[in-house]
């Protein structure tokens, strides 16, 4: 195949990594989702929109809530933050919804989002899959909306200026709340806009390294 | 009486700790005698085995030969010929083939396609119909024709009525029960150890619990039934420990390991390595150095756990990989691996793949002494070779040490007091 560039999203962890290995040397893959791995881009835009609005990441605390178990994009967002050394990740969500020894990765473990929010500078809320109930994660989108699912009076418990953030598209009334998802502290919208930015910026990037070695 | 004499070999006998050089007489098809020859015996043949070590040929616990209905992957006769090359004298093949062994046609079928290679196929017969798990399979006739053991073949009996049942159907006629401890409802779905590899790498986990939930249920159905009981390809440190415990409470239970699992973790798995996905997963480096302690020991058996695989097998993301190592041919050399690897000495090592899995299947093969077969191994200690797939008479290239070098290599195959393999000079 003459193509320059594969961008692949898959169902499949190590999807991209595997079409890496077997493409001519100078074509460019790029991760855009493999399975639970990781959402390099994601988290790219992700980070972009923290600098954006808080500027150093050194003092930052950053809540990651929800479905960690499944989700390639808290992955990313745990190894972003770290490298750019942000003071404290956290990941807050059931039991049944933190893979084991996600600590590892560099993130602290809540199940409380009350004790998780304290003093949190960015919240990074997660999409709910609707097919967790039948895997016996979780009993019902209600239950998890009560514990976990991001509204005001949850918000309040964060630093007064922490910023809403969420990988879209959003489910409102399972994990956010309408009135915190478009509400003055949310920058979902931003990330949207950011997302278009640096997915040009990584194509140009990747095209241009293809080039020298060329 | 008129026979073939092994001269001036190391002759290791890990049943009765003999280890020296001796000449080895054979006729009939047995061995004769060690050292001295017996009285009126003349030699018909003899066989130069001065610089190499000879020992009982080695018994296989677990292959798959994929025939019938796998031939893209192997045959029978591809097989069988790779297991002489490596040493192999007895070789277990589990029942999940399509058509399942769980009629004497396919046992038939089976002996009769390994004929050729001169080495004895042991057959396992199934323990429920089609492995299905529903209904006990006719295991009376199993074993009539041919069928050393019974076996789930990697395919877990859920329902426990019908396990309890089965243990005590195959009882009946001492036939040893071959289970893979696996819990179908916390492994399916999952490719790897369930940890911190897992976790990072986002791949779904085969918790531990799988197979000591698994083990736990199966051992007190052996408590209940008194049915001698070997469990093949354990995994963890934890499932190890149950057996051990099972063994002293004086429960009728064996185990064995899979020779890669001896080798290999988790860690191997970075950057989605598909050749190292097999089931059950490699675990950490405690369970593996768990596994090395019961190896030396003694409380396991080693198998190859041998499942060759076409190329393109391997050849995709984890997810769509088939689980699963060729191991046939480099089972010895591992063996003696782990000798340099001071795991454990070289009578224990060749006790795990001779005496030691003879002992479960109630064998009288394994040992090296008057009376028994001349089934028998004869390899070169200090040979070194590269694994490739050149170098693999396996059909199935799909090994996980390729480009390792490997010491110690199979020189002479006798079966029966007949050579049924020799290495080119």
């Amino acid at each position: 195949m003459q193509c320059d560039m594969f961008v692949v999203r898959h169902r499949d962890s190590g999807a991209a990594h595997f079409i890496a290995r077997h493409v001519r040397p100078g074509v460019s893959v790029i991760n855009a989702g493999d399975g639970r791995h990781a959402h390099p881009t994601q988290a790219m835009l992700d980070m972009f929109t923290i600098r954006q609005h808080k500027g150093d990441f050194a003092p930052l605390v950053v809540a990651i809530i929800g479905d960690i178990l499944h989700s390639r994009v808290a992955r990313s967002q745990i190894h972003a933050l770290n490298a750019l050394g942000v003071a404290e990740v956290r990941v807050i969500g059931p039991r049944t919804l933190l893979p084991r020894d996600i600590d590892d990765l560099g993130a602290r473990v809540f199940y409380d989002m009350r004790s998780g929010l304290r003093d949190v500078d960015v919240v990074c809320m997660l999409r709910l899959q609707r097919e967790r109930m039948e895997g016996a994660l979780l009993p019902s989108e209600a239950e998890f909306f009560r514990r976990y699912g991001l509204t005001e009076d949850k918000l309040a418990l964060a630093k007064p200026d922490a910023i809403v953030m969420h990988p879209g598209p959003i489910n409102r009334g399972v994990e956010i709340d309408s009135a915190v998802a478009d509400g003055p502290r949310s920058v979902i919208l931003p990330q949207v806009t950011n997302g278009i930015a640096v997915r040009m910026a990584v194509m140009s990037l990747a095209m241009q390294a293809t080039g020298e070695a060329a | 009486m008129s026979g073939l004499i092994i001269r001036g070999g190391r002759v290791l006998d890990p049943a009765s700790g003999f280890d020296a050089v001796a000449d080895v007489f054979i006729a009939d098809g047995r061995i004769q005698a060690l050292g001295e020859p017996p009285a009126g015996f003349t030699a018909a043949h003899e066989l130069d085995a001065r610089g190499l070590c000879v020992s009982p040929g080695l018994i296989d616990l677990a292959a798959r030969l994929r025939e019938p209905g796998l031939t893209h992957k192997a045959d029978i006769a591809s097989e069988t010929r790779a297991a002489a090359a490596g040493g192999i004298t007895t070789l277990c093949c589990l029942p999940d083939t399509q058509p399942v062994v769980d009629t004497p046609s396919v046992v038939e079928h089976m002996l009769r396609r390994a004929e050729t290679s001169g080495i004895r196929l042991a057959p396992l017969g199934a323990l429920t119909k089609g492995l299905e798990g529903q209904l006990l399979a006719a295991m009376a006739a199993l074993k009539d024709a041919g069928c050393v053991a019974v076996s789930d073949g990697g395919r877990p009996v859920a329902n426990t009525r019908v396990l309890r049942r089965a243990l005590e159907y195959a009882q009946t006629f001492d036939l040893p029960v071959l289970l893979t401890p696996r819990d179908p409802a916390l492994s399916d779905g999952g490719l790897m150890h369930e940890g911190g590899v897992a976790t990072r790498m986002g791949v779904a986990g085969i918790p531990q619990a799988a197979e000591t939930a698994a083990l736990g249920r199966d051992l007190a159905l052996v408590e209940q039934t008194g049915a001698r009981t070997h469990f093949g390809r354990l995994s963890s440190g934890r499932g190890v420990e149950l057996i051990r415990r099972a063994q002293r409470d004086g429960l009728p239970v064996s185990a064995d390991i899979a020779i890669h699992q001896l080798f290999f973790t988790e860690q191997d798995l970075w950057g989605f390595e598909a050749m190292f996905r097999v089931e059950p997963p490699f675990r950490s480096f405690t369970d593996r150095d768990a596994l090395r302690r019961a190896v030396a020991e003694g409380a396991v058996a080693i198998c190859s756990d041998h499942q060759p695989h076409q190329p393109d097998a391997k050849h995709a993301p984890l997810a769509g990989a088939e689980p699963g190592l060729s191991g046939l041919d480099t089972l010895l050399a591992l063996v003696l691996r782990l000798v340099d690897e001071e795991v454990l000495p070289l009578l224990d090592a060749l006790a795990r793949v001779t005496v030691d899995p003879a002992r479960i299947l109630g064998l009288e093969s394994g040992v090296l002494a008057p009376g028994r077969p001349a089934d028998l191994c004869i390899f070169d200690p200090d040979a070194v070779w590269r694994v490739t797939p050149e170098t693999l008479h396996s059909r199935g290239k799909n090994s996980a040490f390729l480009g390792w070098e490997l010491t110690g290599r199979t020189v002479h195959t006798l079966v029966g007091g007949r050579l049924v393999y020799s290495r080119e000079p």
